[in-house]
């Protein structure tokens, strides 16, 4: 508690330059629809028009509204991301808090099976689901998740294990505690400070993977407006009509970078705090 | 000693400390007033609890502050130089040179991926240059022989690991005698070893000291240790000087309130005493009193005490004998140990002839796969506090811990109230495993810090008597009461507590179960002195309702102190057995009787 009230009495740039962008996209995508002035598929005016009025960003390159298309495109790729890695860290942390723990034979399966999946480059998993199974959204971000499984259960062991070693844990065992306590109670909260962190850093490798497999066409299917796929349609006119380009770039960089420094920013603090702890 | 330094010229002044203070960069004092000198060969203790400002004194002696400190005044003498008003380079120079430092963990002091050789070699490269290779072998050579280690070739080549922590800390000795310093500073070095091993070094020291004229700094908080080795004795309270005098003076008559509590406060193998406590915490930095620090535990506290520090005033029946206390004069009866004059009836014959409460037989155990304990039998009736003693590696934590059915690779019969225990505590029922209860040694790492004490207290309540959770707070109020905290410390995080406090609080969470034998493991071991004393006294008013006590323990001043029956351990066997005052005064066994002998005593026998 006291860390909490730690933690909002003092402010800190990285964090707040962070909340300020993941807040901002959020909002962004979630009243983007209602705030757009076109339809996202509705032809206003010639292909790869530059800005002009009633157009401001002017036209992609079937002749939309690239302002509507980014105001209706980030919805998308916002949900995914946040879907695929809360379910990534959960799954993840569940199996890598069994592995930690019970150790021997459980755990060496737990770590030989996400060994496994780690040796796959994420962005290949992805594409081999999606082109054999399709791309429906939830699928997609389901298997993005499992791809963030290995990872987290690997932290999570790694954390589990030298939480395990403490006397308290050893009083629980003793006292003969239900495993799901002993696990959820004594140890989650203890190792709940860098699987926060951690979450952060997989919520901006997602928007990457999300938005790089919209670009490679095996994402959010057109005519459907995406910032990873407008990349991808407008590729051609880059010269043309830049902004149709840049401006989805642009709004993908600033949810990764906003969802890094949250990460980063709160992973300096926890540990200035727990410091600043130790001393008093 | 005396008539040795009288047949060379007189000993000159090898260290002087003038009026030293050290704050935190905010202007908070951490030590303040400091001033003593040494001479050369002779040896110094500054001894107190924790924070008491002991390192804090020791590190500035070499112009080195932790970060976040300052030295805020004095002046340090050393060959006529002021070290204090050195440039970095000039303190390189000076450092292990003049002044040289010896810290208190050895097993992370040398570099693992160094060799012994290597270490030795690079001090004299830095600080002899001029030396030749073969005067270089020589000086090393003869130093290893000073400190009783071998000097062959496989020897040097060896890396850290490959030695024993005893070996280790007299690498370390090695390392800062042998550029032949004027002062040496020695920070606790040896709380990380065994008695044995111990009683050795610190030999060692006393040795080296006098042979090389080297003046010497011991910080320790051990003050049996300190009688062994000391000429004089600083006895440091919140960052201040209470009693400077000769080790002699210290120990027999001590003016102080805080020394005499001190004194007092230590379990000591010759005494049959219960060590008396000094009633609450060392204060914070930030809670220190305005007028005497130890106002708020003192018995004889004034007004005066209150509001004015007192001066360091000097007693005319010690020679250099200076104490930092108002109420001197108050004091009228002479200062005395408190000898146990009655003779106590033995409790292992009051017990009688009941069953035992609990009886281990042929207990095998391995760790790593390697076997630790071989054919360990004995039993404990109720109400006996039986002590496990020996060094590390004897075994005695790992028979505590197969009792609580915590070691996977115990076997043997365990019984309890006459019925056979599961080795694994997860096979032992509710009913059974509420019974037996383990403090650990580590209170810092007992509880958990993401819970109050009251929700770590409640979690067992609803883990062994669900039905009585209606009345959980009336059962944690009567166990924190029982273990003497104050039950408002309930809302409390484990962060916010003392380590007598977080001690107190395992004991509450184990009383909580409502336990008829109770496993201690080393638990006072973390805990400064007059905290120590506290917590036996607990232990022993537990006993006392009925309690069966296992007590893991090194220390046999403890076990003269508490103990009904002891129980000697070596390499995981059992090698002698028996009632606490008879073992200890008549041990049959040579190994029982270099444990004795090794032990550290405040009394003159």
């Amino acid at each position: 508690m006291r860390a909490i009230k730690q933690f909002f009495a003092t402010s800190n740039s990285q964090i707040n330059l962070g909340l300020f962008l993941t807040t901002f996209i959020l909002l962004l995508s979630i009243l983007g629809p209602w705030l757009s002035p076109y339809q996202a598929q509705e032809m206003v005016g010639a292909r790869y028009s530059l800005p002009q009025t009633g157009v401001l960003l002017g036209t992609d390159y079937l002749g939309q509204d690239v302002l509507s298309r980014v105001l209706h495109g980030g919805i998308s790729i916002v949900w995914m991301s946040l879907a695929s890695s809360l379910l990534g860290l959960f799954l993840g942390v569940i199996l890598g808090l069994i592995a930690g723990f019970f150790k021997h034979r459980i755990d060496q399966v737990i770590i030989w099976v996400a060994d496994i999946f780690l040796a796959f480059p994420h962005l290949i998993l992805v594409l081999l689901v999606v082109s054999m199974l399709g791309r429906d959204k939830w699928l997609i971000a389901i298997t993005v998740a499992i791809a963030f499984v290995p990872g987290v259960i690997r932290l999570t062991r790694g954390l589990a294990l030298s939480i395990s070693k403490h006397e308290y844990i050893e009083v629980a065992e003793m006292m003969g505690y239900p495993y799901h306590q002993i696990l959820l109670r004594e140890i989650l909260p203890n190792i709940l400070t860098p699987l926060l962190i951690h979450l952060g850093t997989m919520l901006s490798w997602s928007v990457a993977l999300l938005s790089g497999l919209s670009f490679l066409g095996y994402g959010v299917a057109p005519p459907e407006a995406d910032w990873g796929l407008m990349v991808n349609e407008n590729k051609g006119g880059l010269q043309i009509q830049p902004f149709s380009i840049l401006i989805p770039i642009l709004f993908i960089a600033l949810f990764a970078l906003g969802a890094n420094l949250l990460a980063e920013g709160f992973g300096r603090k926890f540990s200035r705090i727990s410091e600043s702890n130790k001393h008093a | 000693m005396h008539s040795r330094l009288q047949l060379q010229s007189t000993p000159s002044v090898a260290i002087e400390v003038n009026n030293l203070g050290v704050s935190l960069i905010d202007g908070t004092t951490i030590v303040s007033e400091i001033s003593f000198s040494v001479l050369e060969g002779q040896i110094l203790a500054l001894v107190g609890e924790s924070g008491s400002g002991k390192t804090t004194i020791a590190t500035a002696l070499l112009a080195h502050t932790r970060q976040g400190a300052k030295i805020s005044q004095g002046e340090v003498n050393v060959a006529g130089l002021d070290i204090l008003k050195l440039d970095e380079n000039a303190l390189r120079r000076v450092r292990g040179k003049q002044v040289s430092y010896v810290p208190q963990n050895p097993s992370t002091a040398l570099n693992p991926l160094i060799t012994i050789k290597t270490h030795l070699e690079d001090v004299l490269k830095t600080h002899a240059p001029t030396l030749a290779a073969a005067q270089q072998q020589a000086r090393i050579i003869n130093t290893l022989k000073d400190v009783e280690l071998s000097h062959d070739h496989a020897f040097l080549n060896r890396y850290p690991h490959q030695l024993s922590g005893g070996q280790q800390q007299r690498v370390l000795l090695v390392l800062s005698f042998i550029t032949r310093p004027r002062v040496i500073v020695l920070d606790e070095p040896t709380t990380a070893l065994d008695v044995t091993t111990q009683a050795k070094v610190l030999l060692t020291v006393k040795k080296l000291c006098q042979s090389y004229g080297v003046a010497a700094i011991y910080v320790s908080h051990d003050l049996a240790v300190v009688k062994k080795i000391a000429d004089h004795v600083i006895v440091l309270y919140g960052g201040r000087i209470a009693e400077k005098a000769t080790a002699a003076d210290v120990f027999s008559h001590p003016q102080h309130p805080y020394s005499q509590g001190l004194i007092s406060a230590i379990p000591d193998i010759h005494l049959r005493a219960i060590p008396m406590p000094i009633v609450g915490n060392a204060p914070s930095l930030q809670s220190r009193a305005k007028g005497c620090v130890f106002e708020p535990r003192c018995k004889l506290a004034t007004l005066t005490c209150k509001t004015i520090v007192p001066p360091l005033d000097k007693i005319d029946t010690g020679d250099d004998h200076v104490v930092a206390c108002h109420n001197l004069s108050r004091q009228t009866d002479p200062f005395s140990f408190n000898h146990h004059t009655e003779t106590l009836k033995s409790r292992v014959i009051q017990l009688g002839t009941q069953p035992p409460l609990l009886e281990v037989k042929h207990l095998f155990a391995s760790y790593d796969g390697k076997q630790v304990l071989k054919d360990v039998s004995f039993h404990l009736k109720k109400g006996e506090c039986l002590a496990l003693v020996g060094e590390s590696g004897s075994g005695k934590t790992t028979i505590s811990r197969a009792i609580a059915g915590l070691n996977a690779n115990a076997a043997g019969g365990l019984y309890f109230k006459g019925q056979s225990l599961a080795l694994a505590a997860r096979s032992r029922s509710a009913a059974i495993s509420h019974q037996i209860q383990y403090i650990f040694q580590n209170p810092y790492q007992s509880l958990n810090p993401r819970q109050t004490v009251r929700q770590t207290l409640l979690n067992t309540v609803r883990h062994y008597f669900p039905d009585k959770l209606k009345d959980s707070d009336e059962i944690i109020t009567a166990a924190l009461i029982r273990v003497a905290l104050d039950p408002g410390l309930a809302d409390r995080f484990p962060k916010e507590l003392s380590g007598g406090e977080l001690q107190r609080v395992s004991i509450a969470r184990a009383l909580v179960c409502e336990p008829s034998l109770l496993i201690c493991d080393e638990i006072t071991s973390a805990l400064d002195v007059s905290v120590q004393a506290a917590i036996l006294e607990l232990i022993k008013s537990l006993q006392r309702n009925g309690l069966s006590i296992v007590f893991v323990t090194h220390n046999l001043g403890i076990v003269r102190s508490i103990a009904d029956r002891v129980l000697v351990l070596k390499n995981g066997a059992v090698v002698e057995s028996g009632e606490v005052d008879t073992l200890l005064d008549q041990p049959q066994q040579p190994y029982t009787q270099e444990l004795i002998n090794d032990s550290p005593s405040i009394v003159d026998l």
